[in-house]
């Protein structure tokens, strides 16, 4: 490739091959942009992690490209959030097309007041490459090149993984495995379980080229275009000036010719122009599935990403939603280790990531079945759709080229603590929600997420935590750091000022209102004054205490 | 709720400009306008479970599996 060259990492013989074998908190198998998070984020909460890796190098090829605002979000706390950025590109506008004409076109984040765009497009590898440098930093990490796993077997409280190395073979133990093995998970397989759901009959060409351009950076979709008649293509800028081409070639199609640059280049002549330059730096044809494992813990091993769950890449929630797996799972364990929680607070990763899971599914399925009508009487609805959609506004809500990845509202989880009927709070943030970011000024920067990192984190609108209550709390087994917002009466909290109003009327606030955010950053519990003995339940009940109650009084 | 009571004045005036809205076109034209047709009349009626029974009604004595009665798809 011209813009990127496979950085070739170190393998190193591993001590376990000699002397006894040590047990760690934590392995992670699959050092992907999924894995490396998920060492990071146990890193950074002071767990020693041991990850493995059958490559020695990061992802070949563009592949997940598109990262969204909440992934961003997550990877700022994790301190790579600004590397993205900065090297990636930054977009919110998509349009359509049909035959040859835009039908419409949108803007993902219209609104102002948040650090974050609602994507950047950054090819995989440049995110791997960070990641792994980010975890470097760490000292609680330990990264393992060409260390494949070849056998788990767990007994009891123990998980013992078999790791093959050019060295030969060694075993290792560990609390936990978090299998982060990708789409195929070979470790999936060795466990005998399965990933239950729909492969579609359709092929897709993926290119990378790298062309100097001065097409806009935005998400361009065809649908039935001139150049490319009856199917779907996909134009969408990366980093160094490389760009993604995508085209829909059907069932028929046959992957290994397509890939061929002599099949290639006349299609993205016909889409580009014959002056265009440009030159390939990657191709691949893929099909595509939509599946799930039905429980993404199976004893001691923690599926996540594509090792649990598989999505059609139109809406970008693959990557994405792994990333998400991540920052649920990581503060549960933690509490997990530390005998803070127990396993019940790891049963809520299964049921709140598999309805976040089913959600992408759904979404993805119904983006599918859109781009590859199935029968005559679907294509004519799509179709009929797509002509509506250019004069008459309802019809751009049916358009569906991929509904972009936005985070699950985990509405039903049992983590939360529903609103008192009295409440009366107004907008989005249920409990559940993940929080939305609002520019506020204090000690750690300008904007509202960065105070709601590492811990549990109580938001006050106003003076009302007292003193010996915001002490109490930090020094709970499971501290509540408090922030107060406005007002500089002294109790002890981090004060940070609203200067827009824009943070009190995300969160519908009054003075006195309160929110109990989870280590993810979700809220948990809210009220509209601030009661010791509610903020305890609401963190017992987010902490899988009270969920245990309840199952077992069941 | 679906009113299937008369709700249109002049009935045999509707009929008649329902199929000449056909008039030159082919089966597949056809089918087009009938889905843009159905799509815009779906937006103005707006609420969701009119138009489930709607479908319901549609579907009736055509054949295949009967839909599922009053599911709600998230």
């Amino acid at each position: 490739m011209k813009t990127y060259t496979n950085p070739v990492y170190p393998y190193t013989r591993a001590a376990d091959l000699s002397g006894a074998p040590r047990r760690w908190p934590v392995i992670v198998a699959g050092a992907g942009p999924v894995g490396l998070t998920a060492a990071i984020d146990l890193a950074q909460r002071g767990i020693d992690v041991l990850v493995v890796d059958d490559d020695n190098t990061v992802s070949v090829g563009s592949r997940a490209i598109c990262w969204s605002k909440r992934a961003l979000e997550i990877l700022d706390r994790l301190g790579c959030g600004e590397r993205l950025v900065k090297k990636g590109v930054e977009w919110n506008v998509g349009r359509i097309f049909f035959r040859d004409e835009q039908v419409f076109d949108f803007n993902l984040l219209p609104e102002t007041g948040h650090r974050r765009p609602a994507f950047i497009n950054l090819q995989q590898y440049w995110v791997e490459q960070f990641l792994v440098e980010r975890l470097g930093e760490l000292p609680h990490a330990e990264l393992r090149w060409k260390n494949k796993v070849v056998g788990v077997t767990e007994h009891g409280d123990d998980v013992t993984v078999k790791v093959s190395t050019p060295d030969g073979e060694y075993s290792v133990h560990a609390d936990w495995l978090i299998v982060a093995d990708g789409a195929r998970s070979p470790i999936r397989g060795m466990l005998g379980l399965e990933a239950e759901g729909q492969v579609f009959r359709d092929r897709f060409l993926i290119a990378d080229i790298h062309m100097t351009s001065d097409f806009p950076t935005e998400r361009w979709f065809w649908f039935d275009p001139p150049f490319h008649r009856n199917q779907s293509a996909l134009l969408h800028r990366q980093a160094d000036n490389v760009w993604r081409v995508d085209f829909q070639l059907g069932w028929e199609a046959d992957p290994e010719e397509e890939k061929k640059p002599e099949h290639i280049m006349p299609r993205l002549k016909a889409m580009l122009g014959d002056t265009a330059d440009f030159e390939i730096e990657w191709a691949s044809v893929y099909t595509f599935q939509c599946r799930r494992m039905r429980s993404f813990r199976q004893g001691r091993s923690l599926f996540v990403g594509d090792a649990a769950h598989l999505v059609s890449p139109f809406g970008a929630r693959g990557a994405n939603s792994g990333i998400q797996d991540v920052d649920n799972l990581m503060w549960k364990l933690e509490l997990v280790l530390k005998q803070r929680a127990t396993l019940t607070l790891i049963d809520s990763y299964d049921v709140e990531r598999t309805f976040a899971a089913d959600e992408n599914i759904r979404a993805t399925t119904r983006s599918t079945d859109f781009i590859t009508p199935k029968g005559k009487t679907s294509r004519i609805f799509r179709d009929a759709v797509l002509m509506l959609a250019k004069r008459h506004p309802f019809a751009r809500r049916l358009v569906n080229a991929g509904r972009l990845s936005v985070p699950a509202v985990l509405r039903d989880s049992p983590l939360n603590t529903p609103d008192a009927a009295n409440s009366e709070f107004e907008g989005a943030m249920i409990p559940g929600t993940p929080a939305v970011d609002a520019p506020v000024t204090g000690p750690r920067g300008d904007w509202l997420l960065a105070y709601l990192e590492g811990g549990f984190t109580l938001l006050a609108f106003g003076a009302v935590v007292p003193e010996s209550n915001v002490a109490a709390l930090a020094r709970s087994p499971i501290p509540i750091s408090v922030v107060q917002v406005g007002d500089r009466s002294t109790t002890g909290a981090c004060v940070i000022e609203d200067p827009d109003g824009v943070l009190a009327a995300r969160y519908d606030a009054k003075p006195g209102t309160c929110y109990l955010f989870r280590p993810d950053q979700h809220v948990c519990a809210r009220w509209r004054a601030f009661d010791p003995a509610r903020v305890r339940a609401a963190l017992a009940r987010a902490t899988g205490e009270s969920a245990m109650v309840e199952r077992e009084a069941a | 709720m679906l009113n299937t009571e008369p709700n249109i004045a002049a009935s045999d005036d509707f009929y008649q400009e329902l199929i000449d809205l056909h008039r030159d076109l082919s089966d597949e034209e056809s089918a087009l306008v009938n889905a843009k047709l159905i799509l815009l009349l779906a937006n103005h009626i707006g609420d969701a479970a009119v138009l489930r029974e709607a479908m319901q009604a549609a579907r009736e004595e055509v054949g295949g599996t009967p839909l599922p009665l009053g599911e709600e798809k998230g």
